[in-house]
């Protein structure tokens, strides 16, 4: 397998304009949150090193480096083929990298941790296809996503609280979906159920939201509105989007990544990586 | 307010008529045995045959409520669970012949020319250890074959053909005589229990009517369940088990959990048909004793509480009037049955009359 050149970039350059960025956050208090026990001193909350993951031989990441900082908003992007969808199994336990180090904060790691586990400790994950649960109502969806005890015993136990239910209606607000409360999910429009999932997510309260093309199959209007609400987000938690619109891109990111092959091909701001030449033929073509 | 939708749905339908249809049942259910107590002859007198009847669909109608909340709630279609049902029975069984044979050992092992009691048996003269093995025998078993099967992710159709597989070498396991549980005969010809003549129409009425209250009491907490958010969970589990896993929950846990509860039910549905029945053998293993029964859920309308209920209802209603006006034919109904179920009432009677309910 021909090794890919590597973009000539160290990770402490990589992560330049992240502290930057953290910084900015410090000076207004929005550095600062963390989740009980996530150590996250150096500022970094995903840490991903020379990850590896093959299929029957094909490397799906080949020795991949990504390091996300805290309340950081980082879009990913990179042709079909390029491995979005692997690294985010790899995040969330779905896929065992095959070599690599991958950490959350400063003392997780995800190699060794189950799917559970790792929603648990504070990675929330939204699905290409939108999925909710179609049989139980908005609300319901939302309170069963709800930061809580999630055990068996609890979960006979369970009744919400007043707070918690005052909690759920301030996501219905965010996503816009008050009016649909007491409806089924499954008979919500393609958008709205993009809405819900991420609603969930909110609920889930955690530190890193991974989104896989959270705006695909929305109306412009719905797409603006995604973008408002995520960048409303970035500070209180960390957001990876992968996406394939470049005006959505645009829109929210300060940080963005392209994946080719595998690997990280380029990083910076959009102008930056769009200038890049590489970039410009695993786009075009040579 | 935020209820599972089924349960909304069917206090949409009309509560009143729901709580008035099901108190009448209930009235009907208790009058029944009391009746039965009445001199032969009587005008009003419910004979034994009736009764014992009545109570072994109401055995069936505990199986079906216990298989919903399996199937219905969580997604996992079994076709086994007559397995568990016969488990129970066979406990109760081992109890009854204990019973019966006195000091000496239970006919069949004369038979077999045994000299002592299996392991297996000791304990089981006493009624308590009896009750204990009922619920620990299907119990275990599911604990076992669950916590495995649901750490490997099994689950679908492959799920259901391993029950079936499972039931299906219980079955060929109770069948030989080796086994200690009477082969293919089973056990049969019970005297007592607890002292009182079995075949007696007082010891009838109480059986059945213990019957009635085990599955109240399962009714009771399939709703209990259903409306927590642990049903909730369940409902969750079967339609995206992977977006609850990202959610933070794990799903083996809820999944092992009703499943042993529902293997428990069918444990404690079987021993109260056997002492009713008066016999329990092999073949309540057979594969299509649980296929029956999921067809069961299947026509009254999976997910739904009452549905099984009714669905246990018709079906051995028909079952009885069919096998004796034309038995030969009763299979071929059976499988027709729930080719139209399928293709045209694929949420069942309830469904149905949830339908007509919302016109």
């Amino acid at each position: 397998m021909r090794a890919i050149p590597l973009p000539p970039v160290h990770p402490e350059f990589m992560l330049e304009p992240i502290l930057d960025a953290g910084s900015g956050r410090d000076a207004i208090g929005l550095g600062q949150r963390r989740g009980e026990g996530l150590e996250v001193r150096h500022g970094t909350l995903l840490t991903l090193e020379d990850i590896n993951v093959s299929f029957d031989g094909f490397k799906a990441l080949n020795n991949l480096n990504l390091y996300i900082g805290v309340g950081e908003l980082r879009c990913i992007i990179g042709p079909n083929g390029a491995g979005k969808t692997t690294l985010m199994d790899v995040i969330t336990g779905k896929t065992r990298p095959t070599s690599g180090k991958a950490w959350f904060g400063d003392t997780l790691d995800l190699t060794r941790m189950s799917e559970v586990q790792i929603a648990q400790a504070g990675i929330g994950r939204k699905f290409q296809k939108p999925t909710v649960f179609e049989a139980l109502s908005v609300f319901e969806n939302l309170e069963l996503a709800q930061k809580a005890d999630k055990s068996v015993l609890a979960s006979l136990l369970a009744r919400l609280s007043g707070e918690q239910r005052e909690r759920i209606d301030e996501i219905l607000q965010t996503i816009g979906l008050s009016a649909s409360a007491q409806r089924p999910a499954g008979l919500l429009s393609h958008g709205q159920k993009q809405f819900l999932e991420i609603g969930m997510l909110l609920m889930q309260d955690p530190q890193l939201l991974l989104l896989d093309e959270p705006v695909a199959g929305m109306t412009d209007a719905e797409t603006e509105f995604t973008a408002e609400l995520f960048k409303s987000l970035a500070g209180k938690h960390s957001l990876m989007v992968v996406e394939h619109d470049m005006g959505f891109v645009g829109s929210i990111a300060d940080h963005v990544t392209v994946l080719h092959q595998g690997s990280v091909l380029a990083e910076g701001s959009l102008e930056q990586v769009q200038a890049d030449d590489r970039v410009i033929e695993v786009y075009l073509g040579r | 307010m935020n209820q599972p939708l089924l349960v909304t749905a069917s206090q949409k339908a009309g509560p009143r008529w729901t709580l008035a249809i099901g108190t009448t049942v209930l009235l009907v259910l208790l009058a029944l045995p009391v009746l039965s107590l009445l001199p032969a002859g009587h005008s009003l007198q419910v004979s034994a045959y009736t009764l014992t009847l009545v109570g072994k669909i109401l055995c069936y109608a505990i199986v079906a409520l216990a298989l919903d909340l399996v199937w219905g709630y969580a997604g996992l279609l079994s076709l086994g669970h007559g397995l568990f049902f016969a488990l129970g029975g066979y406990a109760m069984g081992m109890y009854l012949m204990r019973e019966a044979s006195g000091d000496g050992l239970p006919a069949f092992m004369t038979f077999l020319s045994w000299s002592e009691l299996p392991w297996y048996w000791a304990g089981t003269q006493h009624f308590a250890w009896a009750l204990c093995l009922v619920v620990l025998a299907p119990g275990l078993l599911a604990l076992v074959f669950g916590y495995f099967a649901f750490r490997s992710r099994i689950k679908g159709v492959y799920f259901s053909i391993m029950t079936q597989a499972l039931t299906f070498a219980g079955m060929l396991l109770f069948f030989r005589n080796e086994t200690g549980f009477g082969g293919n005969n089973g056990f049969t010809h019970f005297r007592s229990i607890l002292g009182f003549e079995i075949t007696a129409q007082s010891t009838r009425a109480v059986l059945f009517l213990l019957t009635v209250a085990l599955l109240v009491a399962s009714l009771y907490l399939g709703w209990r369940l259903a409306r927590s958010k642990f049903g909730r969970v369940l409902t969750a589990l079967r339609d995206a088990e992977n977006r609850l896993m990202f959610c933070g929950y794990d799903p083996r846990g809820f999944k092992l959990f009703v499943w042993v509860l529902s293997a428990v039910l069918c444990g404690l549905a079987g021993a109260l048909y056997v002492p009713q029945v008066g016999i329990i053998n092999p073949s309540e293993m057979s594969p299509t004793n649980s296929i029956e029964a999921a067809v069961w859920v299947a026509l009254g309308g999976r997910g739904t509480l009452i549905g099984p209920l009714l669905g246990a209802g018709l079906v051995n209603g028909m079952k009885s009037w069919f096998t004796v006006a034309f038995p030969e034919y009763w299979l071929f109904c059976l499988g027709a049955l729930f080719i139209l179920v399928t293709l045209y009432l694929p949420r069942g009677v309830v469904g149905l009359l949830n339908k007509r309910g919302e016109q």
